[in-house]
C-alpha cells in the first residue's frame, strides 16, 4: 500500500479499525479528540460501534463489558481522562481480558494544558490502576510506529489477556508524517474460551475481578505474574542508533527519544561517540539491555518530558556502575535538539561521579538557566 | 540534508494547508517529512503556524529552534520568528499585511505583496499558495511541478475547481521572485 500523509491520532484510529476493531467507547479531550472524531465517522460507516460516553468512567466500563463478550474493543483519552479510567483499567486487568487503551499525554499535573508531555509514565508504567498487575506499554515515536504498535497492541492484548497501553503525547498525536496503513480486516470475532456470549448448550462462564477468599486472589496474582514473566521474556522492544562504537548513551522514549536523535546526530558530526537507545516497550522495560550497555559505555544521559520518571528505571538497571545525567522539560515544554546536544557535550567533556544525583544536578542547572 | 520551514500567520490564511501542500509534495517525491501545527487554544483570527521539515533521512525532532525558512503571512508572525531564522536563511514576507522593514540583514528576504497578487487573480484565498510559490523560487526545496501534483492529488474535492487558480497563484508567486531578482541585477 502507498504511503499517505497521516496525523498520528487519525492513523491510530484507522489502524485500530483495520485491525478488526468492533467497538470504540470514549470521551473527547484535547490532544486526542481526533481519534474520537475519526471513529465517529468511520465506525458507523462500517456498521461497527462508536459510542461517545457521558464520561471517561462510563467509557472504560463500557469497554470492560464489551471486552467480556470477546469483542475487540478499545478506548483512548489524554492524561486527566486516563486518571478517571484507572479503576476500570484495574478491573479489566483483574478479570484478565484483553483491552487496548491509548493515552495521548498532555501537560500536568491537574488540568494542566494541552501541550505534549510525558508525565504519565509512572501512572501508566508503574500504575495503571490499583492492585498488583502490570500493563504492557508501547511508546511509539512516529506516525508509522503508532500504526504498527496499535496493530501489535491488539495482538499482545489477545495473546496475554492483558491491558495494553499505546502511550504517546500531543506531539505525535498532532503531527503528520508519511506512513503506510495495514490492509483492512473484518471485525475480529474470536471464539474465546473465556468470553461470556450466552451459555446456551454449554457450561456457564463467569468473568469477574472479585475473589473474596484472599487465597483465591493470590492464585490470580501469581497467574498474572507468571504471564508477566512470559511478556518480559518475549515482548521486549527497543531501537538503537549509532550504538556500535558508542561510549556515551542517550536514552529517551517517544517524542523525547526522537528529539534526542537529532542531538545525537549533531554530536556525532562533532566527533562525540554517542549512541541512542529508544525503548519501544517501556513496560516491559529494557533493564537487561541497559545493564549490558554499562559494560560498553562510560556515561548515560536520560532525556524525558517529565521530572525523571523513567530515569528511576534506568538507575535501577545501571546500579551505580557508570555516571548518569538527566535532562527533562516539564509542564508541556518540548526540549529542542540544541538543549540535548549541550547535555551530551557536558557528559562528554565534564564527566560526573557515578554517585552524583542526576535529578538534583539537573535542577541546579535549570535554576541557572532560569535566572 | 534537512530543510525546516515555519509558516505562520492568522488563522484562516491557509497557513496549515500551505504546510500540508509542501509535506504532500515532499512525500510524493520520496522525501522524509514531518508537519506539525501549533495546536494551542487558538481562535479564528488568532495566530496559527506549522513547522515542516523535509529531509533525506529519518527525521528526529519535528520542531527546531532555528528554521531554514520563515514564511510570514502577517506582522505578529514576523515579529515572533524573524530572530529565529538561521543565519543566511530565507524569509518570505507578505508585504500586503506587513508594513515594517525586515530587521535582519543576514537573510535572503523576499518582500511580496501576496494578498494583492492573489486578489489580482480574483481570489484572496490564494495568498498562501502565492507565498509557497515565492518560497520555492527563493529556496528550491521542491520543484513547482511537485506542488502542482500535490495540489491535484490532495486538494479537497470541494475545492478541485480552484486547481487552475492555485497553479496560477503558485506561478505568480515564483515569477514575482524571479522578476525581483532580475530587477536587482540590472
Amino acid at each position: 500500500m502507498a504511503k499517505e500523509l497521516l496525523k498520528g491520532n487519525e492513523a491510530i484510529a484507522e489502524a485500530a479499525i483495520r485491525s478488526g476493531l468492533e467497538a470504540y467507547f470514549g470521551y473527547p479531550i484535547t490532544p486526542q479528540t481526533e481519534i474520537l472524531e475519526w471513529f465517529s465517522r468511520r465506525m458507523p460507516e462500517l456498521g461497527r460501534t462508536f459510542l461517545q460516553a457521558e464520561s471517561e468512567l462510563a467509557a472504560i466500563n463500557m469497554v470492560y463489558g464489551a471486552a467480556c463478550t470477546g469483542a475487540r474493543v478499545m478506548t483512548s483519552s489524554s492524561s486527566p481522562g486516563i486518571s478517571l479510567m484507572m479503576e476500570g483499567i484495574s478491573y479489566i486487568a483483574g478479570t484478565e481480558i484483553p483491552v487496548v487503551l491509548v493515552d495521548v499525554m498532555r501537560g500536568g499535573p491537574g488540568l494542566g494544558n494541552i501541550a505534549p508531555a510525558q508525565g504519565d509514565y509512572n501512572q501508566i508504567v508503574h500504575g495503571g490502576g490499583h492492585g498488583d498487575f502490570r500493563p504492557i506499554v508501547l511508546a511509539p515515536a512516529s506516525v508509522q510506529e503508532s500504526i504498527d504498535l496499535t496493530i501489535e497492541a491488539f495482538e499482545l492484548a489477545d495473546k496475554y489477556r492483558a491491558v495494553v497501553v499505546v502511550l504517546i503525547d500531543g506531539c505525535i498525536g498532532q503531527m503528520m508524517e508519511p506512513a503506510e496503513l495495514p490492509p483492512m480486516q473484518p471485525i475480529q470475532k474470536r471464539n474465546q474460551e473465556w468470553a461470556v456470549t450466552g451459555a446456551k448448550d454449554r457450561e456457564r462462564r463467569i468473568l469477574s475481578s472479585i475473589y473474596i477468599d484472599p487465597e483465591d486472589e493470590e492464585v490470580i496474582n501469581f497467574r498474572l505474574l507468571e504471564r508477566w514473566n512470559e511478556i518480559e521474556a518475549n515482548e521486549l522492544r527497543y531501537k538503537e542508533y549509532f550504538m556500535e562504537d558508542a561510549e556515551l548513551v542517550v536514552i529517551g522514549f517517544g517524542t523525547a527519544g526522537r528529539v534526542a536523535l537529532s542531538a545525537v546526530r549533531a554530536a556525532r558530526s562533532e566527533g562525540i561517540p554517542v549512541g541512542l537507545l529508544r525503548p519501544i516497550t517501556v513496560s516491559p522495560f529494557p533493564y537487561a539491555r541497559i545493564k549490558k550497555l554499562t559494560e560498553l559505555a562510560c556515561g548515560m544521559l536520560v532525556v524525558e518530558m517529565n521530572s525523571g520518571q523513567m530515569l528511576q528505571d534506568v538507575l535501577a538497571a545501571v546500579g551505580g556502575k557508570i555516571p548518569i545525567e538527566f535532562y527533562g522539560r516539564m509542564g508541556g515544554v518540548v526540549p529542542l535538539p540544541d538543549e540535548i546536544l549541550a547535555e551530551i557535550r557536558r557528559l562528554c567533556y565534564e564527566p560526573v561521579a557515578p554517585s552524583a544525583d542526576p535529578r538534583k544536578s539537573w535542577m541546579k542547572r535549570m535554576d541557572i538557566a532560569k535566572n | 540534508m534537512q530543510t525546516e520551514i515555519v509558516i505562520a500567520g492568522f488563522g484562516g490564511q491557509g497557513v496549515l494547508f500551505a504546510g500540508q501542500v509542501l509535506a504532500y509534495a515532499a512525500m510524493d517525491n520520496g522525501k522524509e517529512v514531518t508537519w506539525i501545527p501549533s495546536y494551542g487554544p487558538e481562535i479564528r483570527g488568532g495566530t496559527a503556524n506549522c513547522t515542516v521539515i523535509i529531509a533525506d533521512e529519518e527525521i528526529g525532532s519535528p520542531m527546531v529552534r532555528h528554521p531554514q525558512a520563515l514564511v510570514a503571512m502577517n506582522l505578529p508572525s514576523l515579529d515572533k520568528y524573524e530572530s529565529a531564522v538561521i543565519e543566511n536563511g530565507t524569509l518570505i514576507v507578505n508585504t500586503s499585511l506587513i508594513e515594517r522593514p525586515v530587521q535582519r540583514d543576514d537573510l535572503h528576504s523576499v518582500l511580496i505583496p501576496a494578498n494583492e497578487i492573489a486578489e489580482s487573480l480574483g481570489d484572496k484565498r490564494m495568498t498562501n499558495i502565492v507565498m509557497v510559490g515565492a518560497l520555492l523560487a527563493q529556496e528550491p526545496i521542491l520543484p513547482i511541478e511537485a506542488i502542482e501534483a500535490a495540489l491535484q492529488d490532495h486538494l479537497p474535492q470541494r475545492h478541485k475547481k480552484l486547481l487552475p487558480l492555485n497553479y496560477q497563484a503558485l506561478r505568480e508567486g515564483a515569477e514575482f521572485v524571479r522578476k525581483e531578482r532580475i530587477g536587482q541585477k540590472t
